[in-house]
């Protein structure tokens, strides 16, 4: 089978329609019984490689993404920025030919920089997914949330989810704001005004200050974690007192209805944005939203390289 | 193959146009019958057969004999589906869709496993399904039934039991449905 000449990218929830998401989603849940046979692994991808191309440290989402990959039987080759030639000076569009020239037919890129994995997408044929671009889109992140909360209640319409914390650096936050209302559901935001983005005016969310005045009216609580190494000036006064009003207790999971869910994209700040106790609710769904990330992952790589679509448009013609 | 899946599948997309009826219900029923009498022969009754219908296509096939099995000897097998869109060597051409699932409702070692597809053509669809029977355990014999068996194999794949076995064109199409079987034409 050909290499695709053009193939599609996976570089944001931004712009997607519903329907694509509801298709994803849809087939994730063929990827997710893969995941539970004896085997967990099918020939779908053979001979295909993925690049993961990471400038920034990740356990989850690299780690997904290779177990993703080889389930569908690609091969993975990888490359962590501190041990490459980047630190000798090379270039990232010289890095990623030198990565492309391997033959890789998808590339995971994380950066730091917002908008790296569509410069990327320019430069090369390969298909380029978005594992997170600085404090722009994380949307395989985004569709595994999404997947995680349809698990649980069927579908996200009418669902009021508040996204807990440092919002102004998250990636996460961004993606999610946007899949979760594209799929019908209500979103607050809760944090200190300083970790809010500039721009929330034009977001189709609501804002509060108080989480304990939401708690009581809420279907899911997403808990995000404070980025301390994208936090440069002085905007929360200390840990502590941020964890006085924003972290999830025990005494506050308690106030959470009792059919409510616990989200966290991980990794978890213990004590901080969440409590032992509160992430090991019976409500808390963290660690299935680490085994759902397979899954998703999986339908992301077998559309954009095992059925040659494009997932921002229509079918591309078939290499026969 | 399901009329479904081909109205999705380029460069077989269009309307299926039917120009003949090959076997009436009637003539379904019976062939469905006979098969699961010849099933019943061969393996000396039920205890080890596991039912499995190829997904789209095969499942109301499988559903049919195994009720037909169970008609005769008073016990049901256990039946499951099973979707090879995954395990295909042209994948990208045909769909995968989140209809098609995999549930098979037994562990398959030592099992003896009957594969039940609507149409055997060219023998891929067979030839994915023995790759992922085998990840799923190791049978202690596979065998294979389909309602109609059209020729123009590609692999070495030969059906056990067959509802029955019709020469075609390479072009044309054979539809398995609820009612009949028809043979036809795909028209833009």
């Amino acid at each position: 089978m050909a290499t695709n000449a053009s193939a599609g990218h996976f570089l944001g929830i931004d712009g997607m329609a519903r329907a694509d998401l509801e298709e994803i989603l849809e087939l994730t849940t063929t990827f997710a019984e893969i995941g539970r046979r004896p085997i967990p692994k099918v020939p779908a991808l053979r001979g295909r490689t993925v690049a993961t191309v990471f400038f920034e440290n990740s356990t989850r989402t690299r780690m997904s993404f290779e177990t993703a990959a080889r389930r569908l039987s690609a091969d993975t080759i990888a490359l962590s920025a501190g041990g490459s030639s980047l630190s000798k000076g090379e270039s990232l569009r010289d890095t990623i030919e030198v990565v492309t020239s391997y033959g890789a037919d998808a590339l995971v890129v994380r950066h730091p920089m917002a908008g790296t994995a569509h410069r990327v997408a320019a430069w090369t044929d390969a298909a380029v997914i978005n594992a997170g671009d600085g404090c722009h889109e994380h949307p395989t992140q985004a569709l595994l949330d999404c997947y995680t909360l349809r698990e649980r209640r069927g579908a996200l319409d009418g669902m009021r989810i508040a996204i807990v914390g440092d919002i102004r650096h998250s990636r996460v936050a961004r993606s999610d704001v946007l899949a979760f209302t594209a799929l019908g559901a209500e979103v607050v935001l809760v944090a200190p005004a300083t970790l809010l983005p500039p721009a929330v005016v034009g977001w189709p969310v609501t804002v509060a200050h108080e989480l304990d005045l939401v708690l009581s009216d809420l279907d899911a609580v997403y808990l995000l974690r404070i980025q301390h190494e994208r936090i440069t000036e002085g905007l929360i006064p200390s840990i502590r007192e941020y964890a006085n009003d924003f972290s999830l207790t025990p005494e506050r999971a308690n106030r959470l209805p009792t059919d409510a869910l616990i989200l966290h994209p991980g990794p978890t700040n213990l004590g901080v944005e969440i409590s032992a106790a509160a992430a090991a609710d019976s409500r808390s769904v963290i660690l299935d939203q680490v085994v759902n990330g397979v899954s998703v992952r999986m339908a992301i790589l077998f559309l954009l390289l095992g059925s040659n679509r494009n997932l921002t448009g229509g079918a591309v013609e078939g290499d026969r | 193959m399901a009329e479904r899946e081909r109205r999705q599948t380029p460069p077989f997309g269009g309307i299926f146009v039917p120009h003949a009826r090959i076997m009436t219900a009637d003539d379904m029923g019976r062939a469905i019958r006979r098969m699961a009498h010849e099933v019943i022969e061969r393996n000396y009754g039920l205890e080890e057969i596991v039912v499995v219908g190829l997904q789209t296509g095969g499942v109301p096939v499988a559903e049919r004999l195994a009720q037909s099995l169970e008609d005769i000897e008073g016990i049901r097998p256990p039946v499951g589906t099973l979707d090879v869109a995954l395990h295909r060597d042209d994948i990208g051409i045909r769909p995968v869709v989140p209809e098609a699932v995999t549930d098979l409702p037994t562990d398959l070692d030592g099992r003896i496993v009957v594969l039940v597809d609507d149409v055997l053509f060219t023998g891929r669809t067979i030839r994915a399904a023995l790759d992922a029977v085998c990840d799923f355990g190791r049978p202690r014999s596979v065998q294979l039934a389909v309602m109609v068996d059209r020729g123009h194999r590609e692999l070495p794949i030969r059906p056990d039991y067959v509802g029955k076995n019709l020469p075609t064109r390479r072009d044309e199409v054979v539809d398995v449905h609820e009612v009949g079987v028809d043979l036809g034409v795909m028209q833009k």
